[in-house]
């Protein structure tokens, strides 16, 4: 298992598990971010944080420090 | 047919186009409000559709009930509390997974659901097809496709409404959302205490009532806390069940029933959905390789809010100059028109001059929300927080908390006022809070005479370590803020960036005026009883002033070309005979308002102000502009000088006041309570008088303390 913040851009996963307080894995989860959903890392901001990520086919973004909080599977790797 | 009134409430994730679809239905016929006792906005419009008339309520935007976020607890509340007839959930086509995650928590809730597909054109051109009617029957509501932005697809939408909300629809039914044995067995058994008391069930779904508890929810569980007996026996099943599945699943129980209803909207998809992997080119995402490149994210960014500071501040200031003229021809006319005496002096320098000055802002509102409504309505809004969220995270705030911030520079009231794009309250609270230190376009008139009068040529540098100050403050103050006032953890960033998308001119022009008119209405009434008040303070009492002081101001060589406006205007009580400069500063110092002056004096004697500074700085308190037209008035009377400023600037350097005091000053405007416009602002935007008073407090408290410190401090080291 790998914290999502360690991935680089263009890399994808599988979701494993998310840490942290109930608000914050309630509302991951609600935004789909479900045990075995593919996370794909689009990029990251100029500043290297947050990340921006496409889940179940939309767009969005986590700060870092929250994104290490989900912990995934990697899976093969590709250019967009 | 029936007569009375079809309530409907329009649900929806945020980006979903929920706005767009709540513009065509109720048109120009929409009340924006507040929800009651929170600052989220409430939008609401009454409307005919074949003779039957809809109250339509727009909810907030939410991804979920779960009642974490205030969107939540408003929409969830509205919904159970106040039992719409029909809910619309308008769902995104073409990102289906998600919005469906909130269409099942409707179904749960068991409202009188319909399903509204929106940018079904979007959804097609990406190739997804969607059986809409196998869709309908899974979930048993009926499904209509939209395209908002074509306003396509409403009529039948409506059609739809009044069918489901008469019992005439056929695929309307209620559906369980099936968790699995283990869950399903203890949501029965909550059920089965809950019919001990028969009189719940006929007010909520049991059903729903049953899951809420299993999910620890907050609200649910106080409200059936507070039923008694049978409510703590129910809540003694509920942590009983709760408690045997965690130990079943490892896990909370809200996340596995977060996990099994992705499940069902999983296995519904499989069966209606069809994606053709036909076009893979997703133009919003090359835009958004460009937008928000490493390189070049920057760049653009800068480049976007100059171009709006630029149309907001440059090309607004013709409107606003015909306003003014307008306001001041007014003035005129009304003081031909009405009779001398106090009611006229009222209308004249109190109502009108003072309203005046607030209206002349409108332009800059009316184009600062346009550009921000584009900003919103295509997309970028959310990739400028996603660029700057590193920046404004190091001072506990939003990355949307930006452009409130940068627009303060311009005007604090609307800088405020588009706090509103911020979802959280604590960090829309604490962005209006430290606004205030932006220091407004209408401050630097005053530092321009201060710094122009005692630091000659490094002029510039010290007005720019003023500007620097105050973000230096904002910075500080937002950290203290976050240490104490909003303590705990941040809300979470979770962010959505949604696909770049043309708005359409008739929402941002709705969106522009919605908030436009509120600064009309709102801040009218507040800047119209304080420039009444401040009138008031300066203008009485009337005692005559004394003709001792004419043969001094008799004596100054006045140029003997009056010009025409001057002489048209010229009334009893004309202010521009030549000795009415110096019976104006008389005046003034025996005011209310030169008295308060030398009341306070000795409050500021320690930040080195005289009191016709003292006057002035409570002047300011309409607006930032007003303290150098009262330092003239108090200062520059009976002073040589060939044009005004010169004047002032020469009694300024001969009134004793040193470099460090008029630094000490400068720091004080900076800081304290930037006008009364900001303060209606504050007060609209927070809904509360306290935060209104705490906000005059701490700007009042932390301006004396800077100013202290500026001035005590220079002294010591030897700097006056």
């Amino acid at each position: 298992m790998i914290p999502l913040s360690r991935f680089k851009e263009g890399e994808r996963g599988v979701i494993i598990k998310i840490q942290g307080r109930g608000a914050f894995r309630k509302r991951l989860q609600e935004m789909g971010f479900i045990r075995g959903t593919e996370v794909f890392v689009e990029k990251y901001a100029p500043l290297r944080d947050p990340v921006e990520l496409i889940v179940k086919g939309y767009h969005v973004s986590l700060r870092v420090e929250e994104a290490a909080q989900v912990l995934m599977e990697r899976q093969g790797q590709e250019a967009a | 047919m029936t007569k009375e009134t079809i309530t409907v409430a329009l649900a929806g994730n945020p980006n979903s186009g929920k706005t767009t679809i709540f513009n065509h239905i109720t048109g120009t016929r929409q009340h924006v409000g507040n929800w009651p006792g929170v600052t989220v906005e409430k939008k609401e419009g009454l409307i005919q559709h074949n003779g039957h008339r809809l109250r339509v309520v727009d909810l907030p935007g939410t991804y979920s009930l779960t009642a974490y976020s205030l969107e939540e607890i408003v929409a969830r509340r509205f919904l159970v509390e106040e039992k719409p007839d029909v809910v619309v959930d308008i769902v995104d086509a073409s990102n289906l997974e998600r919005n469906l995650y909130l269409a099942t928590q409707l179904i749960e809730l068991g409202v009188k659901l319909i399903l509204a597909l929106n940018m079904a054109d979007v959804a097609e051109a990406r190739g997804h097809e969607i059986d809409s009617g196998k869709l309908g029957t899974l979930l048993g509501v009926p499904v209509v496709f939209t395209v908002g932005t074509k306003n396509q697809g409403i009529k039948e939408l409506l059609d739809k409404v009044v069918a489901v909300a008469e019992d005439r629809d056929t695929v309307s039914r209620h559906i369980h959302i099936a968790y699995g044995h283990e869950l399903e067995k203890e949501i029965k058994k909550i059920q089965d205490v809950i019919w001990q008391d028969p009189s719940i069930g006929r007010r909520y779904s049991t059903r729903w009532l049953a899951v809420k508890l299993l999910e620890n929810d907050g609200a649910v569980k106080e409200g059936v806390g507070a039923l008694g007996g049978i409510g703590s026996r129910i809540l003694a099943q509920a942590d009983a069940g709760r408690a045997r599945l965690t130990q079943l699943y490892q896990d909370d129980t809200e996340m596995v029933l977060t996990d099994q209803r992705y499940g069902f909207i999983g296995g519904a998809l499989k069966e209606v959905l069809r994606v053709s992997a036909a076009s893979k080119f997703d133009l919003s995402r090359q835009i958004d390789l460009v937008l928000t490149n490493r390189l070049l994210g920057f760049p653009i960014f800068i480049f976007f809010i100059w171009a709006m500071f630029q149309l907001t501040f440059t090309l607004g200031a013709y409107p606003m100059a015909w306003l003014d003229a307008g306001v001041g021809w007014l003035g005129g006319v009304v003081a031909k028109v009405l009779p001398a005496g106090v009611f006229r002096d009222l209308v004249v320098d109190g109502v009108i001059a003072g309203v005046g000055s607030v209206i002349i802002f409108l332009p800059n509102i009316l184009l600062l929300f346009f550009c921000i409504a584009l900003f919103e309505d295509t997309g970028y809004l959310a990739r400028a927080a996603f660029i700057m969220d590193r920046v404004m995270h190091l001072i506990g705030l939003h990355g949307k908390s930006f452009i409130p911030m940068l627009m303060g520079f311009g005007c604090n009231a609307p800088a405020i006022m588009a706090a509103r794009t911020l979802e959280s309250e604590r960090d829309r609270i604490l962005t209006i809070l430290i606004n205030p230190l932006m220091s407004c376009s209408a401050r630097l008139p005053v530092y321009v005479l201060l710094a122009g009068t005692f630091f000659g040529a490094s002029a510039g540098n010290v007005i720019f370590s003023i500007y620097a100050l105050g973000i230096a403050l904002a910075i500080a103050m937002g950290k203290l803020f976050r240490l104490t006032l909003f303590r705990g953890e941040s809300a979470p960033f979770v962010l959505e960036l949604p696909p770049y998308r043309v708005p359409t001119l008739k929402s941002l022009l709705i969106h522009m005026w919605d908030r436009s008119a509120i600064f009309l209405r709102k801040m009218g009434g507040v800047i119209l009883v304080g420039s009444m008040v401040v009138w008031f303070l300066g203008a009485f009492p009337r005692q005559p002033v004394a003709p001792v002081v004419e043969p001094v101001a008799r004596s100054q060589t006045a140029p003997v070309t009056p010009d025409p406006a001057e002489l048209s205007s010229a009334g009893p009580r004309s202010r521009h005979d030549k000795e009415a400069p110096e019976r104006e500063r008389l005046r003034l110092e025996r005011s209310y308002l030169g008295r308060l002056g030398r009341v306070i004096q000795p409050i500021f004697a320690p930040l080195g102000f005289d009191w016709q500074t003292s006057v002035a700085v409570l002047s300011g308190f309409v607006a930032k502009e007003i303290v150098v037209s009262t330092l003239g008035v108090l200062y520059a009377a009976g002073s040589e000088g060939n044009d005004e400023n010169e004047a002032l600037r020469g009694a300024l350097r001969a009134s004793g006041m040193t470099p460090l005091a008029a630094y000490a000053l400068m720091a004080f405007v900076l800081t304290y309570v930037p006008c009364l416009a900001t303060v209606g602002a504050i007060r609209r935007e927070t809904n509360s008088w306290k935060w209104t008073a705490f906000s005059i407090a701490y700007t009042l408290t932390l301006a004396w303390v800077v100013a202290f410190v500026i001035f005590q401090g220079g002294r010591l080291i030897g700097l006056a």
